[in-house]
């Protein structure tokens, strides 16, 4: 199975995959407490954009709502371990049935009712929006007060009930990361990889193919829904406190997306480029305010923008493909 | 045997008849032609046997079983294969990928599928262009793209909707030579939709001619080129064949 995974796959694109897993790994050892956090902020941009990227990149359903599995994962494992103590890692299961059913009822209701496109894009934000508020008013995890999980020193890590320092987290997240990159790259290179590369590029030449477009569709939102809530898992045991108003809203879903836009939405690289790019450089941007004395509020946003904007108007494909190309890792480069 | 048997078919548009009453039957391991003009209903007809059209009222059959409530997908796994009038290539996916789609219907292990597929690819004269992005492609080799798309998910009917349109001479004489080796070697049952009345001449056993939506005159080539009605409407007085 291993060899079937590496088939293909330049030598060159293998070693350099190598190097920045020994660099990833090594990072903590160097890296300041400030830099470390960045560090998770990046891989779990990677983590989620990938998770996004199966269904906008791979089958091309465009989904403007996966901060409503974000929350919806970190809300189930946070009150299962508030109210009955029961390890993240045992509630990760009920957060993934949770994600999954509800990804699983948009995609009913869309692909069976023939709702694409925008109109596909606007029902994922209305079902973010329907959970923001009704989370408000959903008292057994406190409302809109927001659920705090508790909090101590901790002199060890403890890693089945994910309390412990930040470094455990980074490792954490960094596992999940390279877990979603190996699963994607698998896909995409199975029977379902296809069809959802096929439905993207023509959903009607797909189905003249005897593609079942509503079951591969629905495959494709419900992996990318339970992939999406073991971020929220990690994100609710990593900060510890989680508010409807914040969690679901949807900025956060705009911010997961533009990771992999910016990096290339249906690559595989293109997730962890576009998080390096986006949270390493408006994080790097803050710290340069901040040396240089400017405090003005909104520059984190004003930078997305710009980058956005130069992405769109002279990378289209996004920064993996070109950059792919000029490291010679892209198909061609094998000539 | 017949393998498709269409009855009574007919399709409307918003009150436009596309398809009246169209009946007619295609025997296994034969080649039927249908011609008419522009606005015939050829195209339409084609999509109510693929499935993206429920017709309004008569049948198909396939191999005696009635397919008209079936999706595409579903009738392409019975065994129709279909190419579109206007090319729909997986625009951003490469030459064998493309045919790696269709291949998967029948292998679902990827290596026994690319087997398959570059097959096809050979066959069809794409074997050097299998990395080539379908959107690199020119028309004819689009069209020539259709082809080993629906081939590669191995049916035992296939229905071309103007494959050689835009294709040179020589390249229409290659092509037309695939599809009599297809359907001589593997028994492969195929019904054309084409103007080009040389390859319709060349490769189909009957021909059934529409006009307006409706059967006007069906019959084997020799017989149809003599046609009153059909030099009529269609071929026109002058025609060569």
């Amino acid at each position: 199975m291993i060899r079937g995974l590496l088939e293909g796959v330049p030598r060159r694109g293998l070693a350099m995959l190598a190097a920045l897993l020994a660099l990833l790994l090594a990072f903590p050892f160097f890296a300041s407490g400030y830099l470390l956090a960045v560090g998770f902020l990046i891989l779990y941009f990677a983590y989620v954009g990938q998770a996004w990227n199966i269904m906008m990149g791979f089958a091309g359903q465009l989904s403007l709502g996966h901060s409503l599995y974000v929350g919806l994962g970190a809300y189930a494992a946070a009150a299962l371990y508030v109210h009955f103590g029961v390890s993240p890692w045992v509630g990760l299961g009920a957060s993934i049935a949770v994600c999954a059913a509800a990804g699983a009822v948009i995609g009913f209701l869309a692909f069976r009712f023939g709702v694409g496109g925008v109109y596909f894009a606007i029902l994922t934000i209305a079902f973010a929006e329907f959970a923001r508020i009704g989370f408000d008013h959903f008292t057994w995890v406190r409302g809109s007060s927001g659920l705090f999980l508790p909090v101590a020193n901790y002199t060890e890590n403890d890693l089945w009930n994910l309390r412990g320092s930040p470094r455990m987290f980074y490792y954490l997240m960094l596992g999940l990361t390279a877990g979603a990159f190996v699963l994607c790259h698998a896909l995409l290179r199975s029977r379902m990889g296809y069809y959802w590369l096929a439905i993207r590029e023509s959903p009607e030449a797909a189905q003249a193919l005897g593609v079942n477009l509503f079951r591969y569709k629905m495959v494709a939102v419900v992996v990318s829904a339970a992939m999406t809530s073991l971020a929220g898992v990690v994100f609710a045991f990593y900060y510890n406190n989680l508010f409807p108003e914040q969690i679901f809203h949807i900025s956060r879903s705009i911010e997961l997306i533009l990771g992999p836009i910016i990096g290339g939405i249906g690559t595989l690289v293109g997730p962890l480029v576009g998080a390096l790019l986006l949270t390493g450089l408006a994080e790097g941007m803050g710290e340069l305010m901040l040396a240089l004395g400017v405090d003005i509020p909104g520059v984190k946003q004003v930078f997305y923008g710009i980058c956005l904007l130069l992405v769109v108007m002279f990378l289209p494909d996004g920064v993996w493909p070109p950059l792919a190309r000029a490291l010679r890792l892209d198909r061609k480069g094998k000539d | 045997m017949v393998l498709l048997e269409v009855e009574s078919l007919s399709k409307s548009f918003r009150g436009l008849r596309a398809v009246q009453n169209v009946s007619f039957e295609v025997p296994a391991g034969e080649i039927v032609g249908l011609i008419g003009p522009n606005g015939a209903g050829k195209t339409t007809i084609f999509n109510l046997i693929a499935g993206v059209y429920a017709p309004d009222s008569g049948s198909v059959l396939f191999q005696k079983r009635p397919i008209h409530a079936l999706r595409p997908d579903q009738i392409c796994a019975a065994g129709i294969g279909r190419t579109f009038q206007n090319v729909k290539p997986f625009a951003g996916l490469s030459v064998l990928d493309n045919v790696l789609v269709g291949a998967f219907l029948r292998e679902k292990a990827p290596s026994a599928a690319r087997a398959l597929s570059l097959q096809i690819l050979e066959k069809l004269g794409l074997g050097t262009k299998r990395d080539q992005l379908a959107s690199s492609l020119t028309l004819p080799d689009r069209k020539r793209l259709e082809v080993a798309r629906a081939l590669a998910t191995r049916p035992k009917l296939l229905l071309l909707d103007e494959v050689m349109a835009g294709l040179r001479p020589t390249e229409c004489d290659q092509i037309v030579a695939v599809f009599r080796e297809l359907n001589r070697a593997e028994g492969l049952t195929i019904v054309l939709i084409e103007h080009v009345m040389r390859a319709v001449m060349a490769l189909a056993g009957r021909i059934v001619v529409l006009h307006h939506g409706e059967v006007i005159a069906r019959g084997t080539p020799e017989e149809v080129v003599r046609d009153k009605a059909v030099l009529e409407c269609y071929l026109g007085e002058e025609t060569e064949v």
